[in-house]
């Protein structure tokens, strides 16, 4: 009894330890990410600077960089409202093929017997493996056979495509996890196979079919090798397209423009995410007890 | 409402017999229980009457007509699973009234309805809820008034009960029961709790391993156990099974075991005689027997070694050798710990069962 053994000085010591700990963690972080947010920094900064000290840092203050936004910089460009809309085509086509494909497919792997079942999820696994780029030359035959090279269907189609298997993954995941009690009761309250899906299924994995459409609104926004290499004509450029040209067209890039168009063609990811996440956290199983 | 009639029903999952050649029948308007240990084929007859499942072999009647191949939606039965399976997404209202808009009732009879139902279980209070925010009770109500809302020709309840704590089990389980009067409907409970099934059943199907038991009112299960099974599933606390070995001696039957002996009385003496020399399994129910001070010549003189209060009575052990018995005795009777008393069975109470482990009563009353 006489001592105790809680002694303040080593409790002091070990505290001071932690605090330092903790100082040299978040040293760290700011370090490592100090990186991306002074290139974004520069992105902001540049994209309203008249002039580039030795060709990139920036000076000075001018909207001159924003008016690509009502004259396009280069007559043999397109009108750049016309790029947006591409842009969005592409991304919500790329959301919807996959976002219908994949829920349905991912229902069937995940609730019904059938056979070829165990294969086909495992060379969804393989699909998702698969490097798209070594897909380039065949998918150019292909869209030109099926003649959809140089049109925007055929880019979705492509990113959709390679989308789907692990939407497919992320898809099954969440049906798994809806006990079968729910649609054996739907069934037995007389519901069809079909509308057990369609009203108590669906709602059910809302988040999940959330994340696989946020994942693919980003690719078919961000979608830029399919591209370059199966849409020419500037009527069906997307802000990828776009971009690239400013990087490649000019003798000399025009940071400026670069930064301008860069930041514009982030804004919409951001509202867009803005908007979705809360849905990604919106879980709503609940009321589900014991279960076998 | 409907009668029900499952003739030789069987169900495999690959190779595993989960229900083997089940025939039982329901009387309209029935309340019978599926009883068994988890594992024996329960739920999954009960899934095969509402659809869910196909039957690997035999047939489903409602009101004499083949239901096999009806889909779940078409047969009308109302089902109530353990987990409640509430849809998450919707409100209380919405969950009871999914039936009914399936069946696209009108709004105004829809409303009706579901209060109705609500009224019933008292709980038209919790109607814009969502399942998320109810007690396992309320959940349990919901679940209930979902399946009645339709007015079912049969109710299935899986395990209805075993999600929620004693005290509500014992006022719900009295509650479905008065609801299944009032209503008259056929019902099928599904439980492993033989309180639940003995108290709201008026017949129990007894399952192990896939096989159907015994399918008789709760007392003939009580008091005439088929085999050693329903002998050892039904009672509490549980029946005494003694491994003995018949033997004659003077002319009277013997069970004899380590350090304990028991002689029979003339009734069990036609099914005993050609198992002289076999081993047999002695039953004794510990309500059934009696503890006497006194030598008593039909007794078996024993000492307590454990004595358990249980409020109403007293469960009392001995141990003779390597048999151990447990008598329940009235809470007036004074017992200790090392007193020697004189166990005495009541005649008719006793069961023996054979090498094969049928009730050699039965062979008696086969025969």
């Amino acid at each position: 009894m006489g001592t105790s053994r809680y002694r303040p000085g080593s409790l002091v010591r070990q505290q001071r330890k932690q605090k330092a700990l903790k100082a040299g963690m978040y040293t760290f972080l700011v370090l490592a990410s100090l990186p991306i947010i002074v290139g974004y920094l520069w992105l902001i900064v540049g994209a309203f600077s008249g002039n580039f000290v030795f060709g990139f840092v920036p000076q000075g203050f001018t909207l001159e960089n924003w008016s690509f936004l009502w004259k396009p910089p280069s007559p043999a460009w397109p009108n750049i409202w016309r790029t947006v809309l591409n842009t969005f085509i592409l991304a919500f086509g790329v959301t919807a093929v996959v976002v219908v494909v994949s829920t349905l497919g991912a229902y069937v792997i995940s609730r019904m017997q059938f056979p070829g079942r165990s294969l086909i999820l495992a060379s969804t696994l393989i699909l998702h493996a698969f490097p798209a780029i070594t897909l380039l030359i065949a998918l150019y035959y292909i869209l030109r056979i099926l003649g959809l090279l140089d049109t925007l269907i055929g880019v979705i189609l492509v990113r959709a495509g390679l989308m789907v298997p692990f939407s497919i993954w992320v898809m099954k995941g969440f049906f798994d996890d809806v006990p079968w009690d729910i649609e054996m009761s739907a069934l037995v309250d007389g519901a069809t196979r079909f509308q057990t899906f369609w009203r108590v299924m669906l709602p059910l994995v809302g988040p999940g079919i959330a994340a696989i459409a946020i994942f693919a609104f980003m690719s078919g926004w961000a979608e830029f090798i399919f591209l370059v290499t199966f849409v020419r004509s500037p009527d069906a450029w997307t802000l990828t397209s776009y971009i690239n040209a400013i990087i490649g067209n000019y003798r000399f890039t025009n940071y400026g423009l670069l930064a301008a168009v860069s930041l514009f063609y982030m804004v919409p990811v951001l509202l867009f995410f803005l908007f979705t996440q809360k849905f990604l956290m919106r879980v709503t199983v609940g009321g589900l007890k014991g279960g076998r | 409402m409907a009668s029900l009639r499952l003739e030789g029903l069987t169900k495999r999952f690959g190779n595993v017999v989960a229900v083997n050649g089940l025939s039982l029948a329901v009387d309209d308007g029935g309340f019978i229980a599926l009883l068994g240990p988890s594992g024996c084929g329960k739920t999954t007859t009960l899934l095969m009457i509402a659809g869910i499942y196909r039957p690997t072999a035999g047939k489903i009647y409602f009101d004499d007509v083949l239901m096999n191949d009806v889909a779940p939606k078409d047969r009308y039965v109302g089902l109530v699973f353990q987990s409640y399976a509430l849809y998450p997404h919707m409100t209380v209202f919405q969950n009871i009234a999914f039936p009914l808009r399936l069946a696209k009732r009108s709004r105004e009879e829809i409303e009706r309805k579901v209060k109705e139902v609500a009224a019933l279980t008292k709980i038209e209070k919790l109607l814009a809820r969502r399942p998320g925010q109810l007690s396992g009770g309320q959940q349990q109500r919901v679940a209930l008034c979902r399946a009645l809302v339709k007015e079912p020709e049969i109710l299935l309840l899986d395990e209805p009960l075993s999600n929620l704590d004693a005290r509500l089990r014992i006022e719900t389980r009295a509650e479905i029961k008065r609801l299944q009067r009032e209503l008259g409907i056929t019902t099928i409970l599904v439980t492993h709790d033989q309180v639940e099934a003995m108290t709201m059943a008026e017949r129990i199907a007894v399952m192990h391993d896939g096989v159907l038991q015994q399918y008789d009112p709760p007392g003939v299960l009580y008091d005439r156990p088929k085999n050693l099974f329903v002998a050892s599933f039904i009672g509490d606390p549980p029946m005494n099974l003694v491994p003995v070995r018949v033997l004659e001696q003077g002319g009277r039957l013997i069970l004899s075991a380590d350090g304990f002996q028991f002689s029979l009385g003339e009734e069990l003496r036609e099914g005993l005689s050609p198992l002289v020399g076999q081993e047999v399994v002695l039953g004794l129910r510990p309500e059934d027997l009696l503890l006497s001070r006194e030598e008593r010549p039909e007794g078996i003189p024993g000492e307590v070694f454990l004595t358990e209060p249980l409020g109403g009575g007293i469960l009392v052990h001995f141990a003779f050798g390597e048999v151990k018995l447990r008598v329940l005795a009235p809470r007036e009777q004074p017992v200790e710990v090392g007193d020697r008393l004189w166990i005495v069975p009541q005649g008719e109470k006793v069961h023996v069962f054979g090498p094969d482990g049928r009730s050699l009563r039965e062979a008696d009353a086969a025969a």
